[in-house]
């Protein structure tokens, strides 16, 4: 398939934005200028300024002379950056993938997009109402390339869309400043009375090398379709991604559930072919004022299973703002992994963390209450309670260590260790009574003590003499005794857990 | 005559179970859990699973018996690989002790939730999933409708619901047993030193179409155990005695 690609010019990029900014302005002569060697010179002049023959580079000063009721507004260096990165997002309602072509242009990669629109004239034609109903003055060309389209879209008399396999053809009565080469080259080609690309198409590789260099051939070759050219999307385009434009804008909750529904099912059909699951997707759309809505959602385990990822998404569409309404909705399947088929068994037996039924279950509590509530754990090796376990980050994640079983350890631990009194006997007997909360407890029967040390390599501190111990009542808790017994009274009593 | 009065009240008590949830396990599978004497305090003899528990708890120590007792059911409702949710608003559950209850760890999944309305959602739709084996839930308050919704839940998936009510204020629910464990000084076999083997006492204060009753167990190589024997406990006040003595 053939590659399509148009070039948008915007002809007065900067003033037409003064213009749509300040509608005053409109119909007027005014110019920006910017300071350069002590001197104001002009850098764009409005269309009425250009009537009456001022045009850039020239003094502000001799501008004035020329038009007395003339307005200079001060030039802003990065404009034209900045204009045509938004403009090319806006452009993405036309196609995914969009490039800025400094200092004034656009160039839209729109391989398998006229189609949608009803063929290329109808979809330049689109494209090029849309912008001028923002206000811009625009020409534009669609051709099989970037060269011959840049050419059309500003030395061409009117935007017109070139046929398939027809570009060279294009190219022949344009004049040699449309192939994209420096200034200096066109005017030596000018000089030899080359005016025309026609002229030069026909003429050997080798003499044209040796005369006007190797970045000459390059582009004239690009513009035939000889050499491959790429453009830089100001997006990458997502590699699964489903896109859905509107004739009408959309602004009802139904209307933007239907839409999801069928790119959810046709990005679901595409990954089940290619037996991959979706982890993380976006839902955007992109209102008809340029702004763009989204909805985001994460699955525990790779899915294709349209109706869950719906549910998922479904939720959080109320918080979408239509705004005056959506044009495009577009789905981005952010993350992609490999999904492991499920066998179904003959014989029901419980299948665990593997089951899917599961995984959407979780998914569905993540979704509804936020990141972050689901945990599950897996032993770590560590001896220190507090680290002897960590969380594990998916549902099929397994660890090679073990859970220790060989002590006893209290069902409820108390998330941080609570001081209490005790009174035991030196040196190394369990306590008599403690209190907790103000409840004193007489200890019956005990076991320990258990020393767990500090690791010193994480953390500095006190050991910890663990002791199981049983109170009167037949309650069962986990004490220890922080640092040995010295003189200094440095050492400390706390309960850390409940035993079952 | 006598008998065959006898004989309609059981079988229109058989025809009534399965429509007040309760449905007796199909052909000849036992019940996952074996509670020994506890057994016959159940309508059909034998433990109710694909139903909602309740148990009553005052104080973590409470909570402590109470987790090991349900621990104890869930590693028999989990040996085929089974998977369980944990749902509470503040997690005190120590993952590593899970072990000595026979669970592996990894196979619990932890959600935290806020409030009690997430915990109650949280806990239907976890329940409305059959591939779980059992879903423990950790609330305070738990009104007749939201337990009635659970218990419709259940129904439908036959999963275990197990739910622990700390300090409770509600007392009418639609759960279809009522528990309380508290702890017991522990039994020690042979004058062996040191704490033993956990040991509870477990009071089923409500049971549906079941007799309550109450009855000391333990907790030994991985499997409830009875200290003593079935019905009223006596053997407390005799071990105090011992204690204070």
């Amino acid at each position: 398939m053939s590659k399509r690609y148009i070039s948008i010019w915007f002809r007065q990029l900067k003033t037409d934005w003064f213009i749509i900014r300040q509608p005053l302005l409109f119909n007027t002569a005014f110019v920006l200028s910017e300071a350069s060697h002590g001197r104001m010179i002009i850098t764009a002049a409005s269309p009425a300024a250009q009537s009456e023959g001022i045009h850039t580079g020239l003094l502000v000063a001799d501008a004035r002379a020329i038009s007395s009721s003339l307005q200079v507004f001060d030039d802003i260096t990065d404009l034209p950056d900045k204009l045509l990165s938004r403009l090319a997002e806006w452009c993405i309602r036309f196609t995914p993938s969009v490039s800025i072509d400094l200092p004034d242009g656009l160039i839209l990669d729109v391989t398998g997009c006229p189609h949608l629109w009803g063929g290329d004239g109808l979809y330049l034609e689109a494209i090029i109402k849309r912008l001028k109903e923002r206000g811009y003055q625009v020409s534009a060309g669609m051709a099989d390339t970037i060269g011959t389209s840049w050419a059309i879209a500003r030395y061409a008399k009117e935007s017109f869309t070139v046929e398939s396999g027809k570009h060279t053809e294009a190219l022949l009565p344009l004049p040699v400043a449309s192939l994209r080469i420096e200034t200096e080259i066109v005017d030596r080609l000018n000089k030899l009375g080359l005016r025309q690309t026609g002229q030069i198409i026909g003429m050997p590789r080798n003499v044209l090398k040796r005369r006007f260099g190797q970045s000459f051939i390059k582009r004239l070759y690009q513009a035939m379709g000889l050499e491959e050219e790429t453009i830089y999307p100001v997006q990458p385009p997502e590699p699964y991604q489903e896109r859905l434009p509107c004739l009408e804008p959309i602004v009802t909750a139904t209307g933007i559930e239907i839409a999801l529904q069928k790119l959810i099912e046709t990005l679901c059909h595409r990954l089940q072919q290619e037996a991959k699951g979706l982890r993380v997707a976006k839902f955007k759309c992109y209102r008809v004022d340029g702004k763009m809505e989204m909805i985001e959602t994460g699955t525990n385990r790779a899915t294709h299973h349209a109706a869950h990822l719906f549910k998922l998404l479904e939720e959080k569409i109320a918080t979408i703002e239509p705004g005056l309404g959506i044009e495009l909705f577009v789905l981005d399947g952010l993350k992609i992994e490999d999904v492991v088929p499920f066998q179904e068994k003959l014989w029901k037996l419980d299948s665990g963390l593997a089951d899917i039924q599961l995984s959407e279950l979780l998914d569905r509590i993540e979704s509804k209450m936020g990141a972050g509530r689901i945990h599950r754990y897996l032993p770590d090796e560590h001896y220190w309670p507090e680290r002897s376990f960590k969380p594990a980050s998916s549902l099929d994640e397994t660890t090679t260590s073990n859970w220790k079983v060989e002590n006893r350890r209290p069902l409820q631990l108390l998330a941080k260790p609570a001081l209490i009194e005790v009174t035991a006997p030196v040196p190394d007997y369990p306590p008599m009574l403690f209190r907790y909360k103000g409840i004193l407890h007489k200890i019956i029967k005990a076991d320990g003590p258990e020393r767990i040390e500090q690791e010193w390599w994480i953390q500095e501190g006190q050991h910890r003499d663990y002791y199981c111990v049983e109170d009167e009542k037949g309650c069962r808790y986990w004490l220890f005794r922080s640092g040995h017994y010295t003189s200094e009274k440095l050492y400390q009593w706390f309960i850390h857990g409940f035993f079952a | 005559m006598v008998a065959s009065k006898a004989n309609i009240i059981a079988q229109l008590q058989k025809a009534i179970l399965p429509l007040q949830g309760i449905k007796s396990i199909a052909g000849n599978q036992a019940s996952p859990i074996d509670l020994g004497p506890i057994n016959h305090a159940f309508p059909n003899g034998s433990f109710i699973t694909g139903a909602v528990h309740e148990f009553f708890c005052n104080g973590p120590e409470d909570a402590a018996s109470t987790g090991g007792f349900i621990t104890g059911l869930l590693a028999s409702l989990m040996k085929n690989n089974g998977a369980a949710i944990w749902i509470s608003a503040s997690r005190t559950i120590f993952p590593p002790a899970l072990l000595s209850f026979g669970i592996t760890p990894d196979k619990i999944i932890f959600i935290d939730c806020r409030n009690e309305k997430e915990i109650l959602w949280t806990m239907e739709e976890a329940l409305k999933c059959d591939g779980l084996s059992a879903v423990v839930g950790e609330t305070q308050e738990l009104g007749f409708t939201a337990s009635r919704r659970l218990q419709l839940a259940v129904e439908q998936s036959r999963v275990t619901g197990f739910v622990i009510r700390l300090n409770p204020r509600n007392l009418s629910t639609a759960c279809v047993t009522r528990w309380k464990i508290t702890s017991l000084a522990a039994v020690l076999h042979n004058n062996m030193p040191g704490v033993g083997f956990p040991c509870w006492k477990v009071e089923l204060l409500k049971v549906r179409n079941g007799k309550p009753g109450s009855w000391q167990v333990e907790w030994v190589n991985k499997r409830f155990k009875h200290a003593a024997k079935a019905g009223p406990m006596i053997a407390i006040p005799s071990n105090q005695k011992m204690k204070t003595g």
